[in-house]
This record gives structure tokens, C-alpha cells and sequence, in this order.
């Protein structure tokens, strides 16, 4: 058949195009390679590094215990591919099936990966973001720049954002004993992905752990002194907080721009695609020869109602590499679909933090093992009386039963009575969730200045 | 060598950070940090570990493999930051 021709012709010297080259680029590339396939591959990187691992950046580099240039990825096997590393791909050409590199290079594939992932959120404000001694946590040159400055015994570090970057940020200056304020704008760290119940406890450990934790507050302005070094930040509840070291931590944005007018369904949510990986085009029809996998990924999963999630999760970028790579050289009823139960952890204050399925989806919570208070427990998140996710908190060996749990939709309460002793009752509470119908932080606009000429429009930050 | 912990699978059993005392430290009770790159002299001890690890969640490979990568930086870094 002429389809299965194209295939044995695909895999002996088609043209594949990784563009992406971190996890899932490189785990896609080494599944290809493993799988049997024997063509061309091109791996295209916008950092001039090879493939390297991000969680460390903000655990044990931060902590001074392994170099930020050092942290390489292994390789499960050669993969045989030429590398354009350092140059970023700026445009695709679907119908011509070319992708487009900023310095003026095109390259054609027959298959195409996208894996080009997220990066961090920067200050809004450029002028202050660019101040000297303001960072982000993302790239290996990002962690090198923080380190260095930790290094240098700053009089104050101060965080803006209390998630998992931002708090494993400030669980390391305590860990080297710097001075550490954090902000936050919800009522506790964590509250995003796990809920006000869960969140209160990491509030705990931070202020146990001598960090200064400001919650409810939103940041309105960095300060620069007269050589453009950051030295204060400003808060909306009037309060000023000297500090030499700002690292923003809001969150990541993913890498689509580079597609804005491909016909890719690509946006800042990330790239749509189906279960197999197949990329949408924007009329919503599966397209044949683009891949997608990785942290720029929205693919739908069927345990959590056929919902697009895109997940920031470095096992999601493992195994969804897997899947889309097995899946670009495979025929149609071959292909596998990517169906990995969301799971992720941390480790922040010397606690590891752990967590299966979709908490956020959670309405309720119960505490089915250990108790909050000693900060050791499991904690099932319930949606529609079944059981969605779950999170440890230094209680990981039992989170492979709580994910079967997940799995095969388990009700909620779960049944059991007999696991553990539950001294926080066994009655389900509220798990917490900031409300999504609800704007997070109620901004209001007020005009000042009384010429016309110099009538401005002035952002004011509601007070918690 | 270059190492990666899965820590999806790690359950925090402490096998390597007993063996490769040098490479793989516990913070806190369960939680693992290590030094992704490994000295030479310390083959032997990751080796063990990566065997005594109850869920296989260590993955190594020996520091032979740069053939491959070295052609790319040299003239496309200047494209870069």
C-alpha cells in the first residue's frame, strides 16, 4: 500500500526536524533512533547549550552543590543527529513543510516535533526588570547569574511569587542563611496548585524557616538606585522592602510566537494536539506531520474529562516525547495515545512535596494519612465524588496506590477507614481553590493629573 | 559522567546518598539533591548506586559521547544571547 511505502521510505531516509532541544527534544530524538529510525534528524536549541536538566537549577545548584554549567543531560544512547544550537527558529512553513531559523537558514522536514516549551514570565515593567540584580529562574545562564549574586552574601533576597519556583528559591537563600522576603498574592504559597488547605502548611514552613512571607500583597514597583542597581521593592500594602536580589517568579509563558501566522492552532496556551500528539492546525483539523510534545503541549486526557491540559511536569515532557516520537513513525493504527497521570514534586525546607492527577480540579479535601500539623500526610482531592489527584507532603511511597486510586476513578470519600489514623477527622473539607470565575487581584484605573496634556491612566492595586 | 534522578520515581530510600555519599545527599527526610556531574573517581560508587536504587530512577551515562555535540556550538553561538 502506497501508505505503508511512504513509512518504510520515512523511516530509512526520511527528514526529521526536532525544533526544541531540552527533555522532550531529546528524548523524542533517542526514542526515534531507538524505534529504528535511520534518516536525517535535526535537533534546532535557541540556547548554544546542549540538552540539560531545569530542576536542578533551583534545588541543588541554588544550594551550592552542583555547578549550573553542569548539568547536562545523560544520553540513553547516541542519537546521530546535527545539532543547530544557539540559532531560534522564527517561522514554519506548513504548506512548503519548512521551519525557519533566525539566521536566515531554512530547513525541510518530512515529520516535525515541536518541543520549544516555556520560559519565565518576566516583570512587566521592562525598565525595572532590566535593573541590575533583578532575575528570572529558567535558563542555565538565569540559574549562573542567581548563583553568583547569592554568592555574594546579598544584605536581602526578595521573591515575588510563592510557587513551587519561588518557594524552593527561598527555601535555598535560608539554607544559606540570606535574608528572604517573599510576596505573594493569594493568601498562602502554593494555593494554585494545591489549594488554601495544603497551602496554609507550606505557609508554615516558610515563616518557620525564617522567610519573611508577605501574603496578599501584590508588588508595585521596583527601585533602582542611581546606577540602575535594584535596591527596594514596593508593596500595595504601602510597606517598602530594601533588597539588592530580586528574582521574579510568576510563572512561565510558552514559546508559540515563533508560529503566529503558521496555521498552527499555537497560542499562549500553548499548541493544541490530539492524544497521539498530532498538532491541530487553527481550524481545529489534525494535522499529518506535526508534532507536538513537551511543556508547550495542550493535548486533551480522558481521566480528567477530555480537558486540554498543558503540564509543566518533566515526566509529562519524558513520556510525551516518547509517545509523539514512536507516533511520527508509526502508521495510523499503531500510534499510542499520550494518557501519563499528571505528577509532580518539590522540595523546599528539607520537605518532599509530591503530588498525582489534577489537584487543582479538587473541590474537596480529606487528609487520609498523617496530620497537617506534623506536616507529614497524604491529602485525596474529591471532584464530583470521585477522587482527582493527591499530595504528599514527605509521604511519597504511598503515592503510587493513591494514583490507582486516580486511575480507575475511585469514589470520593475514599472508602477505606483503616490506612491510618486521621487526626484531622474524616470528613472531607472545602480543599480551597481561589475561585476561578473571579478576577485574582481586582485592579482598578484612576486618572490623574489636571492639564489634559498630562491626564494619565494610573494602575492601582486593590488591597487584600 | 552526567547523572538525572527521575524523582517521579524516587521514593526517597537513601540507597545512593549511603553509597555515593559525594554525588547524592537527602534534604530533610525524603527529598534528594545531587551534583548532576560526576568526577571520574566517582564511577564506581555511582555505579552501585545506580544499582541498589529500589525504583531504577538514576540514569547515568559515561562522559564519551561529546563527538556528536562538538560541531554545533562553535559557529552558531554567536546567534544566540
Amino acid at each position: 500500500m502506497a501508505a505503508d511505502a511512504f513509512l518504510t521510505w520515512l523511516r530509512r531516509e526520511g527528514r526529521i526536524v526536532i525544533v526544541g532541544a531540552s527533555l522532550a527534544g531529546l528524548r523524542a530524538a533517542e526514542t526515534l533512533r531507538d524505534e529504528g529510525f535511520e534518516g536525517s534528524l535535526t535537533m534546532i536549541g535557541d540556547e548554544p547549550y546542549e540538552p540539560y536538566d531545569r530542576p536542578p537549577l533551583s534545588k541543588s545548584v541554588l544550594l551550592g552543590k552542583a555547578s549550573p554549567a553542569h548539568t547536562e543531560l545523560p544520553r540513553r544512547r547516541p542519537v546521530d543527529a546535527k545539532w543547530r544550537l544557539g540559532v531560534a527558529a522564527t517561522g514554519l512553513d506548513m504548506a512548503a513543510k519548512r521551519v525557519l531559523l533566525a539566521d536566515g537558514d531554512e530547513v525541510e522536514y518530512d515529520r516535525l516535533l515541536i518541543a520549544t516549551g516555556v520560559r519565565a514570565r518576566p516583570w512587566p515593567r521592562q525598565a525595572e526588570a532590566e535593573l541590575d540584580g533583578v532575575f528570572v529562574l529558567r535558563t542555565r545562564d538565569d540559574a549562573a547569574g542567581l548563583q553568583r549574586r547569592l554568592m555574594a552574601s546579598p544584605r536581602r533576597v526578595f521573591v515575588i511569587g510563592a510557587g513551587f519556583t519561588g518557594s524552593e528559591i527561598a527555601s535555598a537563600c535560608r539554607a544559606r542563611d540570606l535574608p528572604v522576603t517573599v510576596a505573594e498574592r493569594a493568601d498562602a504559597p502554593l494555593v494554585g496548585a494545591l489549594g488554601g488547605v495544603v497551602g496554609a502548611v507550606a505557609a508554615e514552613l516558610h515563616r518557620e524557616n525564617g522567610v519573611d512571607l508577605r501574603t496578599g500583597v501584590m508588588v508595585t514597583g521596583l527601585e533602582g538606585d542611581s546606577v540602575g542597581r535594584v535596591r527596594a521593592a514596593h508593596l500595595s500594602d504601602g510597606s517598602t522592602v530594601e533588597t539588592d536580589v530580586v528574582v521574579v517568579s510568576l510563572g512561565a509563558t510558552r514559546n508559540t510566537e515563533w508560529l503566529a501566522g503558521s496555521g498552527l492552532g499555537a497560542g499562549p496556551r500553548g499548541i493544541a494536539c490530539d492524544a497521539g500528539c498530532r498538532a491541530f492546525d487553527f481550524r481545529g483539523i489534525v494535522t499529518d506531520d506535526v508534532f507536538v510534545a513537551g511543556d508547550v503541549a495542550r493535548s486533551p486526557h480522558p481521566l480528567f474529562g477530555y480537558q486540554f491540559l498543558s503540564l509543566e511536569h518533566w515526566g509529562n515532557a519524558v513520556t510525551q516525547a516518547e509517545v509523539a516520537a514512536h507516533n511520527m513513525i508509526s502508521s495510523s493504527t499503531d500510534r499510542r495515545p499520550h494518557m501519563w497521570v499528571p505528577a509532580f514534586w518539590s522540595s523546599q525546607f528539607g520537605v518532599n512535596i509530591k503530588s498525582v492527577g489534577v489537584p487543582s480540579m479538587g473541590e474537596e479535601i480529606l487528609i487520609t494519612q498523617g496530620s497537617l500539623a506534623e506536616r507529614r500526610f497524604t491529602g485525596a482531592y474529591g471532584y464530583q465524588g470521585r477522587v482527582i489527584g493527591a499530595v504528599t507532603f514527605d509521604n511519597s511511597r504511598w503515592l503510587q496506590f493513591y494514583q490507582g486510586l486516580i486511575e480507575t476513578a475511585a469514589p470520593f470519600p475514599p472508602a477505606f477507614l483503616t490506612v491510618d489514623r486521621r487526626p484531622e477527622g474524616r470528613q472531607p473539607v472545602p480543599a480551597d481553590f481561589p475561585d476561578p470565575s473571579l478576577p485574582t487581584h481586582g485592579p482598578t484605573v484612576t486618572l490623574s493629573g489636571y492639564s489634559p496634556a498630562d491626564r494619565r491612566l494610573v494602575f492601582k492595586p486593590a488591597h487584600p | 559522567m552526567r547523572l538525572v534522578v527521575d524523582l517521579n520515581k524516587c521514593q526517597g530510600y537513601a540507597q545512593c546518598a549511603f553509597l555515593a555519599p559525594d554525588v547524592f545527599a537527602m534534604h530533610g527526610e525524603e527529598a534528594l539533591t545531587y551534583n548532576p556531574r560526576v568526577d571520574e573517581e566517582q564511577r564506581e560508587n555511582v555505579a552501585r548506586a545506580v544499582a541498589a536504587c529500589p525504583v531504577q530512577a538514576i540514569l547515568a551515562d559515561a562522559l564519551d559521547a561529546p563527538g556528536e555535540m562538538a560541531a554545533a556550538p562553535g559557529e552558531e553561538e554567536s546567534h544566540g544571547r
